[in-house]
């Protein structure tokens, strides 16, 4: 009996004093020889498993991107589908590694969930998706509308705002998920559904009858798109932060899935430095010196992510926009490997 | 008696004496128990302290700073004034809480009042009602009360219109799939004919007890007259005295929407409707069992005393059967208020999804925020446990 006390009590003695220390996430990524990306489940383009079960679309690309870099082999992730509600809470426990989920960045979630932003991946708006046979042409007509949203969103949020800007009366019916809400419209249950741009494209695909349906020309808000990570493990926040800016580079100086052992020979000081076949910048990061090699190769640059699952390459035929690079008149501007 | 107990005292004193005091088994005991205390006591403590500092150091807020911050997002149902640009986080809890209670109580009252005509039904002599009982109890039992829930609910939305072509009811009322629209009444001075009418209620209730009290204070007939005026009288007088009026919202066709007016949600419908129907199915099978429970004798001598079926059923059955039927209605009582929190599935703005959704993904406070919801439930479930058992002890029949 008292030995039992006595191994309680040291129990309660190191649970007080040794609170557990955070190994840093790198290592636990390659102890357990796999990525854990929080990925959305429900969204083409973005992030969905398709009829085989094999996880696709840009987020998902750029998950395989952070493995590629790590392991130099893109299929080391293991995808656990999210909703929006649920995706923090993922992040927090531990339970991911990293979020890679359409996720808009925002102050407040940069600041008090302890996670961090590590820098804008896809720079989206909001817009609303109506039935043609309303004939809107403008979000500014629709007072007194019932709009179907997904909960625990930025959207959420921003659509009491715009309504309330505008002086217009809303009844917005909420969701957990984006397949519910959708359902939901696409049974007349609201006027208009809204949410990301990007995403307009591809729910509209998911409805009955796609073509009975217009997305509206307002953009209302501003939605950059962000990778998230724990707080406070600066390593590998850099790590995920460069994986995108490597593929960005890459795209800036050309380099290709399919030319870059070619362009690892070339002598644009850059781009060597980029490759890895000049200074040590990969081991920097606590990586190899060729994470940027493994990144492209396993991947792509981000313009052929983009184009591959998105783009003119997917069904979605989403133009580049403000993703294209500021040399094409985009926002995309990632600084400089040196 | 007390001449031998006099020596007993005196040997044991005189051990205690002798025996050290760790070895006093009374002692022994309270030392064991503070210790137990203790080990729990610093169980939590260090929980609690390793969480905080956790919290810290992963700069996750913590602290329940958030519940006077505005809410900004907008809540499809509101039973108290609520609007995104104006209402708080806290604002928001109460809002849900109140339309979580809203589809409990309702609930509740529904699912007993079909599970008691289901069970009861399902020992009926009639073949084709016991049959049809026994089917749906076993039906609606066996499939996941969440499937249940998506059925109603996209059973509502697709069999009920489009706005357009909304159901112009008698009376100024409206439904399509957007919900059911009532003309709201706008009761002026209704305070005090409400107030009137629960006094009628307990003076009713308290004519009755003193009439069980003294013994008849007049015939079977009589007596229910006396309480129906009782109920009726005071609220009416009221509404003479004070002079209500009572005037229609009522709603109107928008350019999108409904306006104006009572407007009863489709999510609602589906929720209430989906929860009453599965957890009546459980108080049927209770109700059974109550019902069965009564020894045959009982109903065989109600019959020889010249009482009919129903007469018995009500006279000396179910009194009998309530004892055992009112345990396992708790259950189902507090199993509907808990399933309640499915309503997130379909779009109902319960106190799960307004403050474990929304609320915990703006504030990023899972801690707090699960944390107050379930001490909200386990409120809820506590108190309705404490009154189902103050009612058990009031209906049990006093054994002689």
């Amino acid at each position: 009996m008292k030995r039992v006390f006595v191994v309680l009590l040291a129990a309660c003695a190191a649970l007080a004093t040794g609170a557990p220390a955070e190994a840093a996430t790198l290592d636990n990524i390659k102890a357990r020889g796999s990525l854990n990306c929080g990925a959305n489940g429900q969204l083409p383009g973005f992030g969905m498993p398709d009829a085989q079960g094999i996880w696709t679309g840009f987020d998902v690309e750029l998950c395989r991107a952070v493995a590629a870099a790590i392991f130099n082999d893109p299929q080391k992730v293991k995808f656990v589908a999210l909703t929006a509600k649920d995706r923090f809470t993922a992040l927090q426990s531990g339970d991911i590694d990293v979020l890679i989920r359409n996720t808009t960045w925002t102050l407040s979630r940069d600041t008090q969930l302890g996670l961090n932003a590590t820098g804008i991946n896809y720079f989206d708006g909001q817009g609303f998706i109506v039935r043609k046979s309303l004939k809107l042409n403008s979000a500014l007509e629709l007072n007194d509308a019932a709009v179907c949203v997904q909960q625990g969103t930025t959207t959420e949020l921003n659509l009491s705002d715009y309504f309330r800007a505008n002086k217009m009366r809303l009844k917005s019916v909420t969701f957990a998920t984006l397949d519910e809400a959708l359902k939901a419209y696409d049974t007349g249950r609201c006027d208009a559904y809204t949410t990301d741009a990007s995403q307009l494209y591809s729910v509209r695909l998911k409805l009955a009858r796609p073509d009975e349906h217009v997305v509206l020309p307002e953009i209302v808000s501003k939605e950059p798109f962000s990778a998230f990570v724990r707080h406070g493990d600066d390593q590998w926040f850099d790590i995920v932060r460069w994986t995108i800016f490597a593929m960005l580079n890459a795209e800036e100086f050309g380099i290709t899935k399919a030319n870059v052992d070619e362009q690892a020979k070339s002598d644009n000081p850059e781009i060597k430095r980029l490759l890895g076949t000049e200074g040590n910048f990969g081991e920097a990061l606590g990586l190899t010196k060729d994470w940027a090699v493994r990144i492209v190769k396993g991947v792509g640059n981000y313009g052929e992510v983009f184009e591959r699952t998105i783009g003119q390459g997917s069904p979605l035929k989403i133009t580049r926009g403000q993703n294209a690079l500021w040399t094409k008149g985009g926002l995309h501007y990632a600084p400089p490997v040196r | 008696m007390s001449e031998r107990a006099a020596p007993g005292t005196a040997a044991s004193a005189s051990a205690v004496v002798d025996v050290p005091l760790w070895r006093r088994p009374r002692v022994r005991g309270i030392v064991y128990q503070a210790v137990l205390c203790l080990v729990v006591a610093l169980l939590a403590w260090a929980a609690i302290a390793n969480v905080s500092e956790n919290l810290a150091r992963a700069n996750i807020a913590t602290g329940f700073d958030f519940w006077n911050v505005t809410a900004g997002f907008d809540i499809s149902q509101t039973l108290i004034p609520y609007s995104a640009q104006a209402s708080t986080y806290g604002r928001a809890f109460w809002v849900g809480l109140l339309n979580t209670l809203l589809v409990a109580v309702l609930g509740i009252v529904l699912a007993t009042v079909l599970g008691f005509l289901i069970g009861i039904g399902r020992l009926s002599h009639n073949f084709l009602v016991s049959k049809l009982c026994g089917g749906y109890v076993e039906l609606i039992r066996n499939v996941p009360l969440l499937l249940q829930l998506l059925f109603w609910y996209n059973a509502v939305l697709k069999a009920l219109p489009e706005i357009r072509e909304s159901v112009a009811l008698p009376g100024g009322g409206y439904l399509n799939n957007r919900g059911l629209f009532l003309p709201d009444p706008q009761i002026a001075g209704g305070g005090a004919v409400a107030l009137a009418l629960v006094a009628g209620i307990v003076l009713a209730i308290g004519f009755r007890a003193l009439h069980e009290r003294i013994g008849p204070l007049g015939r079977g007939r009589g007596r229910t007259v006396v309480s129906t005026l009782l109920v009726l009288v005071p609220p009416l007088a009221t509404a003479v005295v004070v002079g209500v009026s009572v005037t229609f919202a009522y709603p109107e066709m928008g350019r999108f929407n409904i306006r104006g007016g009572l407007e009863v949600l489709p999510e609602f419908v589906a929720l209430l409707t989906g929860l009453s129907i599965y957890t009546a199915a459980f108080i049927a099978e209770a109700v059974r069992a109550g019902l069965m429970a009564v020894p045959k004798g009982q109903t065989e001598a109600a019959s020889a005393l010249g009482l009919r079926r129903g007469a018995a059923l009500r006279l000396v059955i179910v009194p009998q059967a309530m004892r055992v039927i009112v345990p396992p209605l708790t259950n189902q009582y507090l199993n509907l208020t808990k399933n309640s929190s499915l309503a997130v599935a379909i779009g109902y703005p319960d106190l799960v999804q307004i403050f474990t959704g929304t609320v915990l993904n703006n504030t990023g406070q899972a801690i707090e925020v699960v944390v107050v919801t379930m001490a909200v439930y386990l409120s809820l479930s506590l108190a309705t446990s404490a009154l189902m058992n103050w009612y058990n002890a009031w209906i049990t029949p006093a054994e002689r």
